[in-house]
């Protein structure tokens, strides 16, 4: 059994709207130093199985063909054996 | 002869029951509603998949509608010349599922917007908007939070070289300005059609805007062109 954390970030060349409003409340709390703040998506699941490799397949797939939308995100996990 | 439509109801649709109205009571066509559960289309000739927030929008808007059953039913009814159209959630799905290029992103607002705007038909020329024979602009609502279109340059470019866009979001006497914008889309696009002129997906209802009791009737374009063209 492996535990996958994926990692969803907004392409570089993608505006974020959502990312400069928040900043704007970092600006309010008087964080004057926060800068190029980007929203993305942080999410874990298990796998169930005890082949590495047909696990990073699976996650792989997962996450390019529905986790992650390739036209405006870049997505990157980490997979760990569960004790 | 009658084109007969399905209406496809994903849990979290919310205009099904609004397609299905304008079609059967005001055009007297056969309507059928097409469970997300399912796969067989009901020998349909054109298929909607209506506003909403299928599946809470969980994710990204559409995401996950892409990929339930009867969606492969219609992925295979388009490739093979079958006609959609998407809208709203519908437009979302037809972007997730490949069916259009690009994608819809959060308005610029970060509003959601609910109100009356106006389009320009840019393109007349299909199945959709062939009524549209003099170029008149059409007054008709939308209601989203994540409307705003965008792609690529080189997808741009394909788009606009092969008459793709077929509405865009303009004032009043059909200029297309960005201070008609009303979510941040690329080029004011509101519609835009695949290439083989059988899939349309657009932002704004034409089926809140289709019955005269609601005041306006533009909408209407959009299901009289079906009606007269498809067949031809």
């Amino acid at each position: 059994m492996y535990k996958a954390k994926v990692l969803i970030k907004r392409r570089p060349s993608i505006l974020d709207p959502q990312g400069k409003a928040v900043e704007k409340g970092a600006q309010h709390l008087g964080l004057n130093n926060i800068k190029d703040t980007r929203i993305g998506k942080f999410i874990e699941f298990t796998v169930d199985t005890t082949d590495k490799n047909s696990a990073e397949k699976e996650v792989k797939e997962y996450c390019a063909k529905l986790l992650a939308n390739p036209i405006m995100e870049d997505f990157e996990f980490t997979l760990e054996e569960m004790k | 002869m009658k084109p007969k439509f399905g209406v496809v109801i994903f849990p979290g649709s919310n205009c099904d029951y609004d397609a299905y109205y304008v079609l059967k009571k005001i055009y007297g066509y056969e309507v059928n509603f097409l469970w997300h559960k399912e796969t067989d289309l009901k020998n349909v000739d054109v298929v909607i998949l209506p506003g909403g927030f299928s599946y809470g929008d969980y994710l990204r808007s559409g995401s996950i509608a892409r990929f339930s059953p009867i969606m492969n039913s219609v992925i295979d009814f388009a490739n093979k010349g079958g006609h959609v159209l998407g809208i709203c959630n519908g437009f979302q799905i037809l972007l997730e599922a490949g069916l259009l290029p690009g994608v819809l992103l959060k308005n610029n607002s970060l509003q959601f917007v609910s109100k009356d705007v106006y389009l320009t038909v840019e393109n007349n020329d299909t199945v959709f908007t062939k009524e549209n024979k003099n170029n008149e602009v059409l007054k008709v609502p939308i209601a989203h939070g994540e409307g705003n279109y965008f792609t690529d340059e080189d997808t741009l470019k394909s788009l606009i070289d092969n008459n793709q866009i077929v509405f865009k979001y303009c004032s009043p006497v059909g200029k297309v300005e960005e201070g008609f914008n009303p979510n941040g889309s690329l080029k004011n696009i509101a519609g835009i059609i695949n290439k083989d002129g059988n899939v349309l997906g657009m932002m704004p209802h034409p089926e809140r805007a289709s019955d005269p009791v609601l005041g306006k009737t533009d909408g209407k374009l959009i299901f009289d062109s079906i009606g007269k063209y498809i067949f031809n």
